[in-house]
């Protein structure tokens, strides 16, 4: 019997409405037992004083770039790199080569986890074969080898047929469509996003209304067919209008919001002086949109953040701005960029910040986890909100380094990861 | 507002036009007009640069500004060296990166980059200890040519201050406009640019102008009308009808010229599309001021050159 007690932490669970302090009791990978004292002298002790003690946090976008592209990141490379940012879980995208539209790949990536150990991880399968948006994948067959949601991410499901089609069937296996909205013709050959910055600069812009009019057509075809969409990466204002309209009229739409798109605007390609960390697709937006998601996720209209960590190869981001490829990593700086803007900025309750990170994400995908009631499988996330830290790409264990972030000076990081009832990662205290 | 002249630019590199202060702009202007005389000698040589390296790196096809630059170059004693895309190793899948950085082994002093892609000069200005000299990036900036033309301007009027100057054409796909409006802007000018409402990027009147659809409104009492190329190569078939129907709304003509004040200045960045942006009789007309720009080319860039290389804004000795 393995036993680890985290004592004298600050629990906060928003399954149970908990916010306190306590000690959590781990016995054989489940939560046990929750109380302010708990002597067990066989346990593992790890001490949580000034800690909080959370659901595990959930990733439900990340690209592990595993089959075809391991020299961007491998799943090895990938979960090191999701628990050492406080995260106990994520989903991958399909946009592998081979891609994942088949349960071949999905029991693959799969494999290739359980090998790994450290995080879950939860395979997104593709909605088209070969992610060419015609033909439908064999959806079953990969819920059957434990994919958890589907997509076409990279790109969006451009055919209204099939998005329909899809909308329809996978509700034999009640799993949410994750769709990358935005009309391809209308990002034309955009790079950033459409307004006064990309003017300046004379970068080719992709107007908000990309993603949009794709957000628009989603939502209506969710209602007309009572399937859950899920709008990956949102990062408009009009976009998010549109979310929450659907959701008043009963439409099971949901949303996540990165935290790149949080926290910085277009302003910073001409502050980098055109730095290719700061090209993401959706693109970094105008303040007006900043401020609308930020204004989302403090009323509840967004469901979940989320980081779309799109690892590249330092050869490959050292392009032109027109070539360099779009994306940037987001699993190690997640945590403290989003806490030291939304909580300590703008005043977020910790309880819906955790909520947002773990029991949200988990609720949507139907994930076990995301919460810390007895008998739930013991993935926790220790906080340290007084940690404050420069971001260093150098140190980062993903293997790729493309982050906006670099030098920022964060307050509040991941202290320690536990999956499973095992300490998979703990914060060097200095 | 009279504008002092910087004693010195601060930057190794000229990227754009964005990063000067107007001091900085009227250094380069001063400078230049001085340049302009040794032109007019017998010997067209002086050996402000003698010694130093010029690479000449143009990644995108042009004549008119590496003909410029290159006499620039001469005159001032440098050595140049031409390096354009097709008979680049950039076929062979190499890197901007990596050719600039083997060009820059060779010990070079300046790297002047013209490229079809925005922000490339910036991103070899970091890396790179040469001097870069921007000489068109994309749809971003043209350094060089919004000084030439500032010089053309200020020769013939003394100062750009209060200047009416109607920018008109394809303002979404132009370097040209916008190193332009922030020059002008920049040193008092008036700035309105007018082109078809698909060719307007989104807020560009941030930048330092007033923005119109009708040309004829924009130059209406101008001072100065500039007309930019439509660039025919870079255009779709959806951001406006036929070349022909360009020219009903948007080519200067001598009728519509005589909107504009009687004494405005015509300019245009060439080359030129004759009866698509421009009606020979005007561009070949006693208010064009056309091939000047192209004389004034060579004194802004070697004022450029030399005073990136160090010089203090006095003029170069024999």
């Amino acid at each position: 019997m393995s036993r680890l007690l985290i004592k004298h932490g600050r629990v906060v669970d928003p399954t149970q409405r908990l916010d306190e302090g306590l000690s959590v009791l781990i016995v054989d990978g489940k939560v046990a037992r929750l109380a302010e004292r708990i002597e067990d002298k066989d346990a593992q002790v790890i001490d949580a004083t000034g800690l909080v003690v959370a659901p595990g946090f959930i990733d439900v976008h990340v690209h592990l770039r595993e089959p075809g592209f391991e020299y961007k990141e491998t799943i090895a490379t990938g979960v090191a790199a999701a628990v050492a940012g406080g995260f106990t879980a994520v989903c991958c995208m399909p946009n592998t080569q081979p891609p994942n539209d088949s349960a071949a790949v999905t029991e693959f990536i799969r494999a290739r986890a359980a090998e790994a150990g450290l995080a879950r991880v939860y395979p997104v399968g593709a909605v088209s074969k070969g992610l060419e948006g015609e033909e439908l994948a064999e959806v079953g067959e990969m819920v059957r080898a434990g994919a958890v949601a589907f997509s076409d991410d990279g790109r969006p499901v451009h055919n209204a047929y099939l998005m329909r089609r899809v909308l329809e069937y996978t509700q034999l296996f009640d799993v949410p469509v994750v769709d990358h909205c935005e009309d391809p013709t209308l990002v034309a050959k955009g790079v950033m996003h459409e307004g006064a910055v990309a003017t300046r600069l004379g970068l080719r812009g992709i107007p908000a209304a990309a993603e949009e009019v794709m957000v628009a057509r989603d939502v209506v075809l969710a209602e007309l067919t009572g399937g859950r969409v899920h709008i990956a990466h949102l990062s408009t204002r009009g976009a998010l209008d549109r979310v929450r309209e659907g959701k008043a009229r009963g439409a099971a739409v949901t949303c996540e919001v990165t935290p790149h798109h949080l926290a910085l605007t277009d302003q910073a390609v001409a502050d980098t002086s055109f730095d290719t960390d700061t090209k993401m697709n959706p693109p970094l937006r105008s303040p007006e949109h900043v401020e609308a998601l930020i204004q989302g996720v403090l009323d509840g209209t967004v469901d979940c953040l989320a980081t779309d960590h799109a690892p590249h190869h330092a050869d490959e981001k050292a392009l032109e701005y027109d070539l360099a490829p779009f994306g940037v990593v987001g699993l190690e700086t997640a945590v403290p960029v989003t806490y030291d803007l939304l909580v300590r900025k703008h005043k977020l309750p910790l309880r819906l910040f955790v909520a947002l990170w773990s029991s949200n994400p988990a609720r949507l995908f139907k994930l076990p986890g995301g919460s810390l009631k007895v008998g739930s499988p013991a993935d926790v996330t220790l906080l340290d909100l007084n940690a404050r830290a420069t971001v260093n790409p150098d140190r980062f264990r993903s293997l790729s380094r493309n982050t906006p972030f670099a030098g920022q000076r964060l307050k509040g990081w991941p202290g320690a990861t536990v999956v499973g009832g095992k300490v998979v990662w703990r914060r060097e205290r200095k | 507002m009279t504008v002092k002249a910087a004693p010195r630019l601060r930057g190794k590199d000229l990227v754009g036009i964005d990063p000067l202060s107007p001091g900085e702009i009227q250094l380069i202007l001063d400078t230049a007009e001085q340049m302009r005389d040794i032109a007019q000698r017998p010997i067209k040589k002086v050996p402000a640069l003698r010694g130093k390296t010029v690479v000449n790196l143009f990644m995108e096809a042009s004549t008119r500004t590496r003909f410029s630059f290159e006499v620039a170059e001469k005159r001032l004693s440098a050595d140049s060296l031409n390096f354009s895309a097709s008979a680049s190793s950039v076929s062979k899948g190499e890197t901007l990166l990596d050719t600039a950085l083997n060009l820059e082994a060779m010990q070079p002093d300046f790297i002047v980059l013209r490229h079809q892609y925005a922000g490339a000069p910036h991103q070899l200005a970091r890396i790179l200890k040469s001097s870069v000299i921007n000489a068109g990036d994309g749809a971003h900036e043209h350094p060089t040519q919004a000084l030439l033309d500032a010089l053309t301007i200020r020769l013939k009027r003394q100062t750009l201050e209060g200047q009416v100057v109607a920018i008109v054409g394809d303002l979404q796909h132009s370097r040209v406009v916008r190193s332009n409006i922030l020059l002008l802007s920049r040193m008092g000018a008036k700035v309105r640019v007018a082109g078809p409402p698909s060719l307007i990027p989104v807020g560009m009147d941030a930048m330092g102008c007033e923005v119109y659809r009708r040309m004829e409104e924009a130059i209406a009492g101008a001072d100065v009308v500039m007309m930019l190329r439509i660039q025919l190569e870079r255009q779709g078939r959806m951001n406006f009808p036929t070349v022909r129907e360009y020219y009903d709304f948007y080519a200067l003509t001598p009728e519509r010229l005589k909107l504009a004040k009687k004494d405005c200045l015509v300019m245009h960045p060439g080359p030129m599309n004759r009866g698509v942006e421009i009606d020979s009789r005007v561009a070949d007309g006693p208010q064009s001021v056309i091939l000047e720009q192209v004389t004034n080319g060579v004194a802004v860039r070697m004022a450029v050159l030399y005073l990136l290389a160090g010089g203090n804004g006095e003029p170069a000795a024999d």
